[in-house]
């Protein structure tokens, strides 16, 4: 493939000295192709994201709350001023950051063992990856309700193996522990499956070579095979920080946030839809936005020195 | 430095193909051997054995005598270079060779120390900063050989080193990987399927097939006294002739003349279960221009047309065509040489002095001692047991 791309891009520069202008009309034509083959995906995207995140951050500029419609205003960024001053805004903050960073960092360590173990069995590799792959398929709210009835006193098998009395569900310690439980038992196949198409990158000959130099299994995976999977690492770590920041299914289920355990998501749902503060919850969303694009810039910079050969 | 002994060694894979079969050599201080044969034959499964990579089925491998079977790669103290050379892309030509030393947590100084010698020797000191990416094909090659040296370890393994770099570059390097041996003098093992590598760089070959090893010896020697039809027919280059030919009273009748059964070839012919019907080989430097050849008594000639000469400069190759069909065997097949057509072939080195031309008959002299006479079914050389 690569000869043959080599081939063409040689072979047209040839002609390009011999006719520039015929070529330069060829390169813009297909230019043309390209941008008409992207429109429809591009149209899509700006008319079903685009309109909405450019409406919220009109909404957010407005005092604007469904119950009291007269009210109406255009207040500059004074709602922006009233949530970064919530204590209730900081406290879901900090608990969505908790979170994230719990269940990630849980997610890596628990995916890397299962893309292990699904990547070097030999016997029954296609059981050990169905059965890995079950939390994935199961829709999250199916699967929050049945945690949440699990973890119910009287009715659930975990609630059962409590001491009698506790109602996890019900304390803030508990409940967010039960929340990320319930994340990364739902969460961590994905990241298995990320990680997996990644050691499928590290060649098996390097492996061996390593092993010939003296490394042990632990140093053939901490300097081989981790510094080679780093990329597909930073991707399964962007997807799953957004994701997990954004989390609202299985807290809206097991909790709906009550006892300080709602997420910035929550919030801005319960502002939004509860309250029908459309401003407020408008600013709310936005934020979630701007933390969002903030990680992905973060991790984004961090893949510019992790490709390998990407640095001289 | 070691003596390394592969004591009756079999290698049977999960799914039950027998990779090596009974593999017994004493390989040893010092020695540079070389593993042979063709694709698939086991000899990167012996390597990997021998490394480690692989579990010994059956047999022992031993290290200065002490038992390695259970061993792992890292506590074999062994050096691999791999056909894809298996630099990590991640590190730098420095880091590479360093590798092996930081795992043996060696001391800063002494390692900077060897892997500026390492560079030295093998010309790598202006790219000790670059990754293995921004690197030349021999430059991969040479980090590859660097990582090998630098810890001076019990053995070197090599599987194909070279076979990725173009022709000349692989005769620079394979002079280089001699004298580096030889100046190191650490016991080596060295897998090719190219058997110009294999004459040029042993102390010992061992040729294998299909698992089994078919006979080992000094380059030489195999090309000599072949074993059989299937060494006969590997080692050398161009590749041994064979015609098909018939034992009859004290004489050998072949497409390029009738031969009496003297010496040698008389001895052959009295073994036990002779057939009569044999394969003869001839190589084609025993065959010279008759014109050039001043005591023509000992030895036979034959006449033939030239159907293409190629002229290789200390030497003229002349092919013919015999009226008789090729042999056909299969122990020729996995030799590797020319692909066998339906006419017999002939192929003679002369010297570049003779006057034959292309087209042209000419009249060739060739040494009846240096025949050599097969069994057409089990392949044995008859002349050499
Ligand atoms: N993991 C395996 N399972 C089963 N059979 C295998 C396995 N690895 C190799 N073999 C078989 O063992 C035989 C020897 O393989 P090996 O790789 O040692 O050949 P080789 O001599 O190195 O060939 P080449 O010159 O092509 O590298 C082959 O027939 C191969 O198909
Ligand atoms: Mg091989």
């Amino acid at each position: 493939m690569n000869g043959a791309a080599s081939g063409r891009a040689s072979a047209s520069r040839g002609a390009s000295r011999a006719k520039g202008r015929a070529l330069t009309e060829g390169q813009r034509a297909e230019r043309r192709l390209g941008l008409w083959l992207c429109a429809p995906a591009a149209i899509i995207m700006v008319v079903v994201t685009g309109w909405p995140i450019v409406y919220s951050v009109l909404l957010s500029l407005q005092r604007y709350d469904l119950r009291f419609p007269e009210d109406k205003a255009w207040i500059g960024l004074s709602n922006y001023a009233t949530v970064l001053s919530s204590e209730v805004w900081w406290n879901a903050f900090w608990v969505t950051l908790l979170i994230t960073v719990v269940s990630v960092a849980i997610e890596l360590v628990l995916g890397m063992l299962l893309a292990f173990a699904m990547y070097r069995a030999i016997v029954g590799r296609g059981l050990i990856r169905t059965v890995v792959l079950i939390p994935y398929g199961i829709v999250t709210v199916a699967a929050a309700y049945g945690w949440k009835y699990a973890w119910t006193p009287g009715t659930g098998w975990l609630a059962g193996l409590l001491p009698g009395g506790s109602a996890p569900l019900t304390e803030r310690g508990p409940a967010i522990a039960i929340i990320i439980l319930a994340e990364v038992w739902k969460t961590t196949p994905f990241m298995a499956l990320l990680l997996m198409a990644g050691l499928a990158v590290v060649p098996e000959e390097l492996l061996r070579a390593a092993s010939v130099d003296g490394a042990s299994l632990w140093q053939r995976f901490t300097r081989v095979t981790l510094p080679l999977m780093k990329p597909a690492i930073l991707v399964a770590l962007l997807f799953r920080t957004l994701d997990a920041f954004r989390i609202f299914d299985n807290i809206y289920v097991l909790t709906n946030g009550s006892q300080g355990t709602g997420s910035v998501s929550i919030s801005a749902y319960h502002n939004l839809i509860g309250g029908l503060n459309l401003g407020i919850g408008s600013t709310m969303s936005v934020l979630i936005l701007v933390t969002v694009a903030i990680i992905a810039v973060v991790f984004i910079l961090g893949f510019g020195t992790a490709a390998p050969g990407s640095e001289r | 430095m070691a003596e390394i002994v592969l004591d009756h060694i079999t290698k049977r894979y999960a799914d039950g193909t027998v990779a090596v079969d009974d593999f017994d050599v004493r390989i040893a201080d010092h020695e540079f051997v070389i593993l042979v044969g063709p694709s698939g034959c086991g000899k990167s499964t012996t390597l990997n054995m021998i490394a480690g990579l692989e579990d010994i089925t059956e047999g022992e491998l031993r290290v200065d005598g002490r038992r390695m079977n259970e061993k792992a790669p890292r506590d074999r103290d062994m050096a691999m270079v791999f056909q894809s050379y298996a630099l990590y892309p991640h590190m730098t030509v420095r880091e590479n060779i360093a590798f092996p030393l930081k795992l043996a947590k060696m001391g800063r100084e002494e390692t900077q120390e060897r892997v500026e010698r390492a560079a030295g020797l093998l010309d790598l000191a202006p790219y000790l900063d670059r990754k293995p990416a921004a690197l030349s094909g021999g430059q991969r090659q040479r980090v590859a050989m660097g990582r090998a040296i630098v810890r001076d370890p019990k053995a070197f393994l090599m599987d194909e080193p070279l076979s990725n770099l173009d022709a000349k570059l692989r005769v620079q390097m394979r002079t280089s990987i001699s004298r580096l041996q030889k100046s190191l003098g650490t016991t080596t093992v060295y897998v090719t399927h190219d058997q110009t590598e294999a004459m040029t760089l042993g102390d010992r070959i061992v040729i294998m097939r299909a698992g089994l090893i078919q006979q080992i010896g000094p380059p030489q020697e195999l090309y000599d006294h072949p074993r059989n039809l299937f060494v006969a027919g590997f080692i050398g280059s161009p590749s041994m002739n064979v015609v098909p030919a018939r034992l009859e009273e004290g004489l050998l009748r072949t497409p390029i003349g009738d031969i009496p059964l003297r010496g040698r070839l008389g001895r052959a012919a009295e073994g036990p279960d002779v057939p009569r019907d044999v394969i003869a080989g001839i190589r084609p430097e025993s065959f010279e221009d008759a014109s050039l050849v001043h005591d023509a008594e000992e030895g036979g000639t034959f006449t033939g047309t030239v159907d293409l000469l190629e002229s290789m400069g200390p030497e003229k190759l002349a092919y013919f065509t015999l009226d008789t069909g090729a042999v056909r065997s299969e122990h020729l097949s996995e030799a590797g040489g020319e692909e066998a057509g339906e006419e017999c072939r002939l192929v003679a080195q002369l010297d570049p002095k003779s006057g034959a031309r292309r087209g042209q008959p000419v009249r060739l002299w060739y040494d009846t001692q240096a025949v050599h006479l097969f069994h057409p079914k089990t392949g044995e050389n008859l002349t050499e047991r």
